[in-house]
């Protein structure tokens, strides 16, 4: 059992735990991800590492209450415990070698960004950060961005806070204007991640993407997580949870990746009612 | 006592097929005593029992059978433990046909003994009316790390532990028990026999880890670090393998562990999951063996309308335990032998591309094949039969055609030695890796294997173990 920590919602959508779990902490580097279940009959869920500390023991995860296992785990307070916590999984993001990075992250994909970010900017490497979201009330982590960027751009889709419109038109102007990156990396949402690699696709900098795709075991036992990548004309198979979840934006099929990870939305919106139902009646309040 | 001459073996007990096709519960019974003793009395004791060379770890078969005989079943039983761990599970899923029972002498005029039968009686006897856990020697102060919970490494934890041998088990999975658990469905293993085989460890002091991956949370270095003076390496047969044809990730195509793993792990199979699985419907599994058999069977007690199973060599040549196939027919599953996909075809609605519909698989492309000459190891090739391909409408498609190994522990762990194919390489006759202090067996070894040579490997590193550090 790991102990919930602390907790804060840092909007009205997304909440962030900090949780007791020594040996993932110890061992945690951006880019990498956990698997929790909250119950003994709940869901194996991923969620990406969003900071640790290693000396305390604890580790940082920042999630979207979207679906019945993340509404669950959001009723449960500082002091509860959650049932398994399972990690670090996956390749770290690589860092090593980096002196002047763009940063693109969209909506909670920032949560997966900024540990990424501080980790380059403690190297060294001049952090550049665009980070997106619907609106000003879902904005997250902005201080924290600043505190690491050497030039943030804030956007929000319908102008209610910092420039309106979505991440590509910072990032198409920034590059038609000259400027160059040893790398971009870009976490958000699938189709964020597809529009931003094409706008960088022109300017041909290495450009990294983390996936998120439906998991179970995370150890590469189950071969649900797995994406195609089109290799100089060849299709390859690649296991998110073991391979990933960093991959060559280039390469991903995200048509192919969103179509997959819609393969049990009746059942998520199903599931995320039923809890909701169930919340209500015994006037669990969030 | 005058043995049984009957010709057949004593029937086993088993659910109807209609009816078990629609549920999880056990489809076979078990013998009770009565059978258990008649069936006892078709063992001739022949002297230089083939049976039990049969046997990948040597039970000596006759002698547990003439306990039975005699009624003495908790003597029966500690024939079997001398030998083997887990009698409960092997009785039920061992491949008795090629094995001891292949040997038999009965079998050369009639059936054979029912020693798989006559194996889960005695074990399930016991299990019933005996409470006792294994005696363990004084602890030896030695701290022994093993890395997997399946056959393998809960054998050589409860040996070890038998030795005095302090033993952490060090699992991946929030459950532990490997492949019995998240693979062989509930209707063939109930996990209530699992869960007693990981209970007893307990009882005997082993220390149960789950969530920790090793080459991950925890590297084979740092187990040393800690103080464990060995590590056992049973991690099991690894990733599933695809066929590289097109349409494999199609929404409605699973591979058999991953299905098999939703449905028995994280239980789909109930009537409120929080898992979801593709359920009803109609269902192809491409491959012949036990797992495609399981996956196969699971589907129909989801719902499935139709279940095919498609493999490219006949009947003769399938893999599967006989009486799995066997079931699985009366089941009512369609076997399309012969045959090798080609292509999965999804729905795409040129017109709407937001169509929900979009990307669900509708169907399978087939081509017939027709035996060849043998290959090596002497099974006969299958070719295709030119323009001979069709469409099988089917709305899920599991594939279930192996497993290559897990890289983990590999690249995590320096010195440590794999083959071409990734299987960890051990000494033949002491499981010992390349690695000094470290041991390993089982699928993570071999590649895809079966419960009792995973168990017996994980009785020789026991045995390496405890040499190496009590010298
Ligand atoms: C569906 C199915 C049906 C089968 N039917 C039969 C049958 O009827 N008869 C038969 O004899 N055999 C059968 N087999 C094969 C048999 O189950 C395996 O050969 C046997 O379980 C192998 O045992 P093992 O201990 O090597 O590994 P496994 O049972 O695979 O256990 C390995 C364990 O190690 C864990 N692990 C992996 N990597 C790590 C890591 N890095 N750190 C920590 N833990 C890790 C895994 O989570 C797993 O729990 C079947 C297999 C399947 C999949
Ligand atoms: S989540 Fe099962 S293989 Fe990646």
């Amino acid at each position: 059992m790991y102990r919930i920590v602390s907790k804060k919602l840092l909007n009205p959508t997304v909440c962030m735990m900090e949780i007791e779990a020594p040996f993932v902490a110890k061992k945690a580097e951006p880019g990498q991800f956990i698997i929790l279940r909250v119950d003994e009959s709940g869901e194996r869920i991923p969620l990406t590492v969003a900071g640790f500390d290693r000396e305390k023991g604890t580790v940082k995860i920042i999630f979207q209450i979207v679906g019945a296992t993340t509404l669950k785990l959001n009723a449960l307070s500082e002091g509860d415990f959650i049932q398994d916590f399972a990690g670090p999984l996956g390749v770290a993001t690589r860092v090593e070698g980096l002196r002047k990075v763009l940063i693109i992250g969209g909506g909670v994909g920032c949560a997966i960004a900024l540990p990424i970010a501080e980790k380059l900017s403690a190297n060294g490497c001049e952090v550049t950060s665009v980070i997106g979201f619907r609106s000003k009330e879902l904005l997250i982590l902005e201080d924290e961005f600043k505190a690491v960027s050497d030039k943030l751009f804030v956007m929000t889709d319908d102008g209610s806070y910092g420039e309106r419109g979505n991440v590509c038109v910072p990032v198409s102007r920034i590059l038609s204007e000259g400027e160059r990156f040893d790398e971009v990396i870009v976490i958000g949402p699938l189709i964020m991640m597809k529009f931003a690699v094409e706008a960088v696709r022109p300017y041909g900098i290495p450009c990294t993407v983390s996936m998120n795709p439906i998991m179970i075991d995370g150890t590469g036992m189950c071969g649900g997580c797995r994406l195609s990548l089109n290799r100089d004309g060849e299709k390859v198979i690649k296991f998110a949870c073991v391979d990933g979840p960093d991959f060559n934006g280039y390469e991903v099929d995200f048509d192919e990746a969103m179509s997959r990870s819609a393969m049990y939305r009746d059942f998520e919106r199903h599931a995320y009612e039923e809890t909701c139902n169930l919340f209500k009646k015994k006037g669990v309040n969030k | 006592m005058k043995p049984n001459m009957s010709l057949k073996k004593n029937p086993m007990p088993s659910q109807d097929p209609k009816v078990r096709a629609r549920n999880f519960k056990e489809v076979a019974l078990g013998y009770d005593e009565a059978v258990a003793i008649d069936e006892a009395l078709r063992c001739l004791e022949c002297k230089n029992p083939a049976c039990v060379a049969g046997c990948p770890v040597n039970i000596r078969i006759p002698e547990f059978i003439k306990k039975v005989k005699e009624g003495d079943f908790e003597g029966a039983y500690n024939v079997i433990s001398e030998t083997s761990s887990l009698p409960a599970v092997c009785g039920r899923v061992c491949p008795q046909e090629t094995q001891c029972e292949a040997k038999c002498v009965r079998g050369i005029k009639g059936e054979p003994v029912g020693i798989g039968r006559l194996e889960r009686f005695v074990a399930d006897w016991h299990n019933a009316h005996s409470e006792k856990t294994p005696e363990c020697a004084a602890p030896n102060g030695k701290k022994v790390a093993v890395v997997g919970s399946g056959p393998s490494g809960l054998t050589c934890a409860g040996d070890l532990a038998k030795k005095g041998f302090e033993v952490t088990v060090f699992e991946a999975l929030h459950l532990a028990g490997g492949v019995l658990v998240y693979g062989i469905p509930e209707f063939r293993l109930p996990k209530k026999i699992v869960g007693q085989e990981i209970e007893n460890l307990k009882a005997m002091g082993v220390k149960l880890e789950t969530n920790i991956i090793i080459g991950k949370t925890l590297t084979v270095d740092e187990l040393f670090d800690m103080g464990f003076e060995a590590v056992f390496i049973g991690s099991g047969a690894g990733l599933p393998r695809f066929m590289g044809i097109p349409g494999e990730s199609l929404k409605g195509v699973y591979s058999a562990n991953e299905y098999l793993t939703r449905s028995n792990l994280m239980k789909s199979y109930e009537n409120e999951p929080v898992t979801p699985i593709m359920k009803g419907g109609r269902v192809v599994v491409v491959g012949g063996g036990n797992v495609a058999m399981d996956a196969a069977r699971t589907a129909l007690r989801l719902g499935a309308e139709k279940v095919y199973i498609v493999y490219r060599r006949s009947m003769d040549e399938l893999p599967a335990r006989r009486e799995e196939v066997e079931h699985a027919i009366e089941e009512g599953v369609e076997f399309k032998l012969l045959n090798n996909p080609v292509e999965i075809i999804g729905f795409n609605n040129p017109d709407d591309p937001r169509d929900p519909k979009n990307g669900f698989v509708t169907g399978m492309k087939c081509i017939r094949m027709e035996l060849g000459e043998p290959d090596e190891k002497g099974r006969r090739r299958p070719i295709e039969v030119p323009d001979s391909e069709f469409l099988l409408e089917v709305d899920t498609v599991i594939m279930s055609i192996g497993t290559s190994p897990n890289p983990l522990i590999k690249t995590t762990t320096e010195g440590l030695e794999v083959n071409r194919h990734g299987g960890i390489i051990v000494e033949e006759v002491s499981g010992k890796t390349s690695r000094d202090g470290v041991y390993a067996g089982g699928d993570a070894v071999t590649g895809a294997a079966t419960v009792i040579s995973a168990m017996g490997a994980g009785k020789l590193a026991a045995r390496s173990i405890a040499e190496f550090l009590l010298k």
